[in-house]
């Protein structure tokens, strides 16, 4: 995500990257007393691109997502929308969603996840580096010298 | 004369539990997980994901498993279950300039901006058997060291000796260029290409999942007829066209591969949510101008996109795209790769499979009326050839 997107935007593309497995460690072994909303539910979305890249949209396909909402004790909403089927990481990361709106910005919880964040662009940079092994470098033969 | 009749339910039942034992194979083989087929058939889990047109790779899998590997037969699980599920909506439009790159190739420049950067793939290996890949050891007689890297093996020595370098991907130091500029974009800022924008006000892309098509079909309803069309159509239509059905023979601008996100606005919200990315394979071709008294001449594009590393996919799709086009650049369209209504009718394998394998169904009452059809038509031309015989001495006369 670019830095044009919101904190909130921000995080809640890290949690929708993350695996079930981050997020159930993120929540913690306490689960906060919570409502839920909306329940789990699993739909799709249709994935849109632009023929050319640029131009006239036009539907790709559609892609599985799943979200949720719920309402804290005090009163905070969370949300999650992510890709795939997971009910349980959906209902932990609209839970998380709203804790981070409380929490304040310097928060444990932030710091959990700017340190998921750095573990998802190390992933992204290490697939970036493997990738880049296999770049061409040309040499030219001269010929008839 | 024919009645009516029922039954069938008990050999079906068996069918199922015979398909099930047929599906696991022989039992001292340890069955193959859906994680195990996600991982390590990924490229079949991709075509699936294409024809099925619903991104999920671990379906994609499951489907794989419960087909038995029929492509075509998964790809109908996934667009069954498909129908099961409420749509949320739309993304944003999926911003492949920004894509992170794995793969990325161009046939046209050389030096461009980023390089060419293989990634994963099989275009440069030797289609040679990697006998090492197979499990058991003793076949491995004739084990070519060029691919696998592993000395030739006798029939009863370990060939699985640990090779100097393990065989995983080395990573470069630096990763690629955050930003790699798409192919004919850089053609379009000298002009050379014909440009591609978004019509007034960026209209909604049909769907043809909730609409019915009408010819002539736009470019939106093409692009998502072949995007969720069979690779093997495609294939041989774009082969066609580069064969001579056909007036194009292009150049690869540009394949990409690698990650987009996928942004939403939920209405509860109304701000762009990212879901998660997804894998995407992008082709855009280079094809020859088209000019006019008004325009100089210009490359004109074909353009595919589709989900999951499938190439081959993309290539056929931007191949065909360009050749629909055809009416747009005042081409007489005489080949089928160039009529829209041949290639989108015909491309939907799933809707191909049910047409010609439903012949295969119970047909008893229509074929009893052809049977007496073609009973009674004979019958008629016997009556009429004795009738003949018992007038012709009469007509000689």
């Amino acid at each position: 995500m670019t830095a044009e997107h919101t904190p909130r935007q921000r995080w809640m593309a890290i949690l929708a990257r993350a695996s079930r497995a981050e997020i159930v460690e993120l929540v913690g072994p306490h689960m906060p007393d919570h409502e839920v909303l909306k329940a789990p539910e699993t739909g799709t979305v249709m994935v849109e691109g632009r023929a050319g890249g640029a131009g006239r949209r036009f539907n790709l396909g559609e892609a599985t997502m799943t979200r949720c909402v719920v309402r804290l004790h005090d009163g905070a909403m969370g949300f999650s929308y992510a890709l795939g089927r997971d009910a349980r990481k959906a209902r932990l990361a609209a839970i998380l969603d709203a804790r981070l709106q409380v929490e304040a910005p310097d928060g444990a919880l932030h710091r959990d996840i700017d340190a998921l964040s750095d573990r998802q662009n190390a992933a992204r940079d290490l697939a970036s580096r493997k990738a880049a092994a296999t770049k061409v470098d040309f040499f030219t033969l001269v010929r008839g010298a | 004369m024919y009645v009516a009749v029922k039954g069938g339910e008990a050999a079906i039942l068996a069918t199922h539990d015979l398909v099930a034992e047929a599906r696991r194979g022989d039992e001292a083989v340890p069955e193959i997980s859906v994680a195990q087929i996600r991982e390590q058939q990924g490229l079949a889990c991709a075509r699936v994901m294409n024809e099925g047109s619903l991104y999920d790779a671990d379906l994609a899998a499951l489907a794989l498993k419960q087909s038995q590997g029929d492509v075509i037969e998964a790809a109908f699980l996934m667009r069954a279950y498909r129908t099961t599920l409420p749509r949320f909506g739309s993304s944003e439009p999926v911003d492949t300039a920004s894509m992170a790159i794995r793969r990325r190739v161009s046939a046209t420049y050389k030096d461009l901006p980023g390089g060419q950067v293989l990634g994963a793939t099989y275009d440069y290996t030797h289609r040679l058997f990697d006998f090492a890949l197979m499990d058991n050891g003793s076949v491995m007689v004739g084990l070519d060291p060029t691919i696998s890297g592993h000395e030739g093996a006798s029939a009863t020595g370990d060939a699985r000796v640990e090779p100097e370098h393990d065989g995983s991907a080395q990573p470069a130091t630096c990763p690629l260029d955050a930003h790699m500029p798409r192919v004919p974009d850089i053609l379009g800022a000298e002009g050379l290409m014909e440009p591609e924008v978004a019509p007034e006000g960026d209209p909604r892309p049909f769907d043809l999942t909730r609409e019915p098509v009408s010819f002539p079909a736009d470019r939106d309803v093409r692009l998502q007829a072949m995007a969720r069309g069979d690779e093997g159509f495609l294939l041989g239509l774009g082969y066609s066209v580069q064969r001579g059905f056909g007036g194009n023979h292009p150049f690869v601008g540009e394949i990409r591969v690698g990650e987009v996100s996928v942004e939403f606005v939920p209405e509860e919200l109304g701000f762009a949510v990212d879901l998660g990315e997804i894998t995407l394979t992008e082709c855009q071709m280079v094809n020859q101008f088209a000019g006019s008294k008004d325009v100089a001449p210009q490359f004109t594009r074909g353009y595919g996109l589709s989900f999951g590393h499938s190439e081959r996919k993309a290539m056929s799709m931007s191949l065909v795209d360009r050749a629909l086009k055809c009416r747009e650049f005042g081409e007489a369209a005489q080949y089928p790769a160039q009529q829209d209504e041949f290639v989108l009718y015909h491309s939907d394998n799933v809707e191909a499979a049910g047409f010609v394998e439903h012949l295969k169904l119970p047909h008893y009452v229509d074929f009893q009326g052809e049977l007496e059809l073609i009973r009674r038509i004979r019958a008629e031309r016997e009556q009429r050839l004795a009738n003949e015989n018992l007038t012709l001495p009469e007509a000689a006369e």
